[in-house]
């Protein structure tokens, strides 16, 4: 087998690879986050919850509505969304120009009462979801047996990310969006409904968290407590990327899951906070993060 | 601060354990400590720490692990505690004052984490099962705090006294700085004032008196987990000192017994399989109906009858 | 037969034990025996020991009659959180504030240590129905621990043992990195070196870790024959399911050595059928589990009892037979009760009650069926064999107990 430096390099590609599936993983949610708060300032510590709730949206439409997987993709992430634009403009909306430190409390609030109704109904052992049909399986690689369903989680998560990045950085309708939320007056004047395109962008965000959701189903146990897990590395790699850079939030998701694939590697025990400690290194030298603005 | 209203407050104090269960006073004490200081931090600097729970939690674990195995007395197990605090105050403060407003709430936030790794690994903790059977030991080697009462009263002497050093620092000259820099930190580098150093300065002291608070928790309960250390703690002070009232001398106080109170009902009462909706639900509340906490809430109310 | 010498012993030293016991004591300390029962309502043990733990201890009062020595049992409950320092401060009120007479239930190691330090302190017995630890009846020995359903020991001897023996020798340990982990991992490790096996490799991943699939690889690369799973619920499902997804349950077995009756049932049969394990009780045993978990399961919305659900009830009838035969409820009389009486119900098969605390029944090494071989969703275990109590836990001698070995 081929080394370098006591290493196995078969085995290091291996890991690089999965690496990237969970990469991929964290700049689906990363980038919920990101546009949520890069374009709205709200800092949203639901966004596990509803991811959560995008699982359960799956099991849920399978069980008792006969929804099949491909089913679920295309419409628990709109119901996540009809969930978001509820929360908004009921909960939300009222404290839209208070300082951050009140939307931080206020949703990490939505998400214990969202884990504890999901404990009591369906208990903390999770429940099990299968890989579609269609999935199952997986390509021999020649140095690791890759799954198809890790295959189909990488691409389908890279087309979501660069299309959403594509739509906000490139199109018509994103720059609306971007000027929309850093003058609303102006775009008021011009006879824009500013209302109206926040509430869309936190119902687009949100049901990216449904999606990734969605997707994490087959693989993960569907269990209440996947989301408050997965929230605080998700909100550190926002941070390390550059709060309100969708483009950032995207490249760091996929750079921290190869990082974190690495420790898994040489030093697992370390594996869930080698993240915070890119973020400390990352604050100290370029405060406004990899690929922030400098405010 | 009323001079009547505290007297009766300290009466109050002193006989509450002949009605209320003493441990569960010293519980409310030593978190409206905690959340005292963090306030210190908050309400006074405007800094957001998102990971207070480390102080805390290394208060607890010095103390309790010299009470464990070097058998000190008690009142050298908390000094060592308030001074290793201090000492990591030190440090992550003078890397976090560096940075402001939201990145100064993240940083501590990772830095918080770090910690909470080291305290999982290092052998001295105990990892997961903490470190069990704290002696309470004898006070200046003569008083034993075996019993809950004397204990009590022990609790209740420290909580006073760092509750003083608070109130004397938010009145000192060096609190109408801290209070300065917090409404108009340009103006007050114009004024001269080196801001990082008195921003560090409230650092330390919050971290030690937070360190305060864990070492003294950890002698009432005769245990240091890593409850303490965990982000959810670092969260929970925040609920409490909002709660209260951030910015007020008695708001942490008031928050504290609320939170303390009402997860002690729920334990045991017919909610206790809707804890974390409980929770929820105030947090909810608290944004949207009272901002300025039970205390702000109360002083404006005063402020618009009287 | 060293181990039958040291249990007569062990059973002659109680016998004493309770003469000298009862003769100080008479009566109940107050009007009532009061059980508190601790669990965790919100957790990732809700299923495990939450609500259904209550509802057992409750269902043993009510069939005890409701009332002991003409008296009245109370029960209360609370939820730990499984935070050690809450449930020893609940312990430490209920003791001193609430007149609990004894505690039961306990699930998660760390909680239970720090709640059994608080309770033996003050002379309180702790019926541990849920917790996994077997420090309880060793080094951290009280005379007032009861350790009643299972421990890591019981759990190693019975699912690594017989695989070992039957010719997979290289194994490798996905381990939560947490006291409970370790211990799993340490005792399984003894099993395989004294049956000829190696352990050839091993990652300690933290405690709720989402993604195993580089552990899965890892151990794929390390050629063993075996993986075992050293962690537990949620822990459990994510990497069995990953084990399967990346096809390396072809060329390994899977051992998971904590598998509780609500995880098994939250797995996909495709993926875990035929995986082997061990428990201390199964619903669906013989008639005598079937009639009482059909009872338990009409009180908590059809969901089938797992092991600590039984091991509660088993544990409180017994105590509440042991204060009826003792006629006190002084905590040394009834202990020695307990120890010299027999344990012997619908979940404890040859039980009984050692010196050390550990309650040592018959163990079930069981397989998960495949989906084929289910009738419904609760049909889940197939009984391979049963373990001998003795061959299942560690014998009193290897324990070190210091106050059980003393005795002997």
């Amino acid at each position: 087998m081929a080394t370098f430096l006591g290493i196995n390099l078969f085995a290091l590609s291996g890991q690089l690879l999965i690496g990237l599936i969970n990469g991929s993983f964290y700049a689906l949610l990363a980038l919920g986050l990101a546009i949520i708060f890069g374009l709205l300032k709200i800092i949203n510590f639901s966004q596990g919850a509803l991811y959560m709730l995008g699982a359960f949206g799956a099991y849920l439409g399978l069980n008792h509505l006969g929804l099949s997987y491909w089913w679920a993709l295309l419409l628990v992430p709109l119901a996540i969304a009809a969930i978001g634009i509820l929360m908004e403009r009921t909960l939300i909306r009222p404290i839209a120009n208070e300082d951050h430190l009140y939307s931080l409390l206020l949703t990490f609030g939505i998400a214990l009462i969202l884990q504890g109704l999901f404990t009591h109904w369906f208990g903390s052992s999770g429940l099990p979801y299968a890989i579609p049909e269609e999935l199952k399986g997986g390509t021999k690689l020649p140095f690791m047996y890759l799954p198809n369903y890790r295959a189909w989680i990488i691409v389908f998560s890279l087309v979501v990310c660069a299309g959403t990045w594509y739509l906000i950085e490139k199109t018509k309708l994103g720059a609306y969006l971007r000027a929309g939320t850093e003058n609303p007056q102006l775009m008021q004047a011009f006879g824009i409904n500013v209302p109206l395109i926040v509430t869309l962008t936190y119902g687009f965000g949100v049901g990216l968290a449904g999606v990734a959701g969605v997707l994490a189903a087959p693989v993960y146990s569907v269990s209440p407590e996947m989301g408050s897990n997965i929230l605080i590395v998700v909100f550190a790699i926002v941070v390390i990327g550059g709060m309100g850079s969708i483009g950032g939030a995207i490249l760091t998701g996929l750079a921290m899951g190869v990082v974190e694939g690495l420790t898994k590697y040489f030093y697992p025990e370390a594996s869930n906070t080698v993240i915070f400690l890119v973020m400390v290194l990352v604050i100290l030298t370029r405060p406004a993060g990899l690929f922030g603005k400098p405010a | 601060m009323n001079k009547k209203l505290t007297i009766a407050l300290l009466g109050v104090a002193l006989v509450a354990p002949l009605a209320i269960y003493p441990v569960f006073l010293m519980k409310i004490l030593c978190f409206a400590l905690f959340a005292c200081a963090f306030n210190l931090l908050l309400g006074f600097a405007g800094l957001l720490s998102f990971g207070h729970a480390v102080f805390l939690g290394t208060g607890g674990y010095i103390t309790g692990h010299l009470m464990l195995n070097y058998s000190v007395t008690p009142e050298i197990g908390i000094i060592a505690g308030v001074i290793c605090a201090g000492l990591i105050g030190f440090v992550y403060g003078k890397l976090a004052v560096r940075r402001e407003g939201i990145y100064f709430a993240m940083i501590t936030l990772a830095l918080a984490q770090l910690a909470f790794f080291f305290y999982l690994q290092a052998p001295f903790t105990g990892g997961e099962d903490g470190l069990q059977g704290v002696p309470r030991g004898n006070l200046f080697g003569v008083i034993d705090l075996e019993d809950n009462m004397t204990m009590y009263y022990f609790v209740l002497a420290i909580f006073s006294a760092g509750f003083w050093l608070i109130h004397r620092c938010v009145h000192s000259p060096f609190g109408q700085i801290l209070k300065a820099i917090r409404e108009n930190e340009p103006r007050a580098i114009s004024l001269g004032y080196k801001v990082e150093q008195y921003k560090l300065l409230a650092f330390v002291l919050s971290a030690s008196l937070a360190g305060l608070a864990g070492s003294t928790k950890a002698l009432v309960f005769q245990l240091a987990s890593l409850t303490d250390v965990h982000w959810f703690m670092s969260g929970e002070v925040v609920l409490m000192t909002l709660l209260g009232g951030m910015g007020t001398i008695w708001g942490p106080v008031i928050g504290a017994t609320t939170v303390v109170g009402m997860q002690n009902m729920l334990a045991s009462g017919p909610l206790a399989n809707y804890i974390h909706v409980v929770m929820g639900v105030v947090f909810v509340i608290c944004v949207l109906a009272f901002r300025n906490g039970i205390v702000g809430e109360l002083q404006k109310l005063v402020k618009k009858n009287f | 037969m060293k181990v039958m010498q040291k249990t007569l012993l062990a059973t002659a030293m109680a016998a004493t034990m309770a003469i000298t016991g009862s003769a100080n004591a008479a009566g109940l300390s107050d009007d009532k025996v009061k059980i508190g029962v601790l669990v965790d309502m919100g957790g990732v043990y809700a299923d495990i020991c939450g609500q259904g733990c209550v509802e057992a201890v409750k269902m043993a009062v009510e069939d005890f009659g409701g009332s002991v020595l003409g008296k009245p049992i109370e029960v209360v409950s609370a939820d730990t959180q499984l935070k050690p320092d809450i449930g020893s401060a609940i312990a430490r009120q209920w003791i001193e504030q609430e007149q609990v007479d004894v505690i039961n239930g306990a699930v998660a190691s760390s909680v239970t240590g720090a709640v059994t330090k608080v309770a033996s302190d003050a002379k309180k017995i702790t019926l541990i129905a849920a917790s996994a630890s077997h420090a309880f009846t060793t080094k951290a020995c009280t005379p007032y621990n009861a350790h009643w359903t299972y421990d890591v020991v019981s759990l190693a001897n019975g699912t690594v043992k017989p695989i070992v023996q039957s010719g997979k020798k290289k194994w490798f340990f996905v381990t939560a990195d947490y006291a409970f982990g370790h211990a799993l991992e340490s005792v399984a490790t003894g099993v395989i070196k004294e049956n000829g096996g190696e352990v050839v490799g091993g990652v300690k991943a933290p405690l709720g870790t989402t993604d195993f699939s580089s552990y899965m690889l890892q151990a794929q690369a390390s050629g063993a024959d075996v993986i075992a799973l050293a962690n537990a619920g949620t822990d459990m499902v994510n990497s069995l399911k990953t084990a399967a997804e990346f096809g390396v349950t072809e060329t390994a077995d899977v051992a998971g050595l904590l598998v509780f009756t609500p995880n098994a049932q939250a797995l996909d049969p495709n993926v875990a059928g035929g995986m082997k394990l061990t428990t201390g009780f199964y619903w669906d045993m013989d008639d005598e589990t079937r009639a009482w978990s059909k009872r338990y399961m009409a009180r908590m919305d059809n969901k089938i009892p797992a092991m600590p659900h039984a091991g509660a009830y088993s544990s409180t009838m017994h105590y509440l037979k042991a204060v009826q035969a003792a006629g006190t409820d002084d905590s040394d009389a009834v202990m020695a009760k307990m120890k010299e009486t027999p344990v012997e119900d619908f979940f404890s098969r040859n039980g009984y009650l050692r010196a050390d605390g550990r309650m040592v029944h018959d163990m079930l090494q069981v397989r998960i069926k495949k989906a084929d071989e289910r009738a419904n969703g609760d049909d889940i275990f197939a009984i391979e064999q049963v373990i001998k109590g003795d061959d299942a836990f560690l014998p009193l001698s290897k324990g070190g107990c210091e106050f059980a070995m003393a005795k002997n």
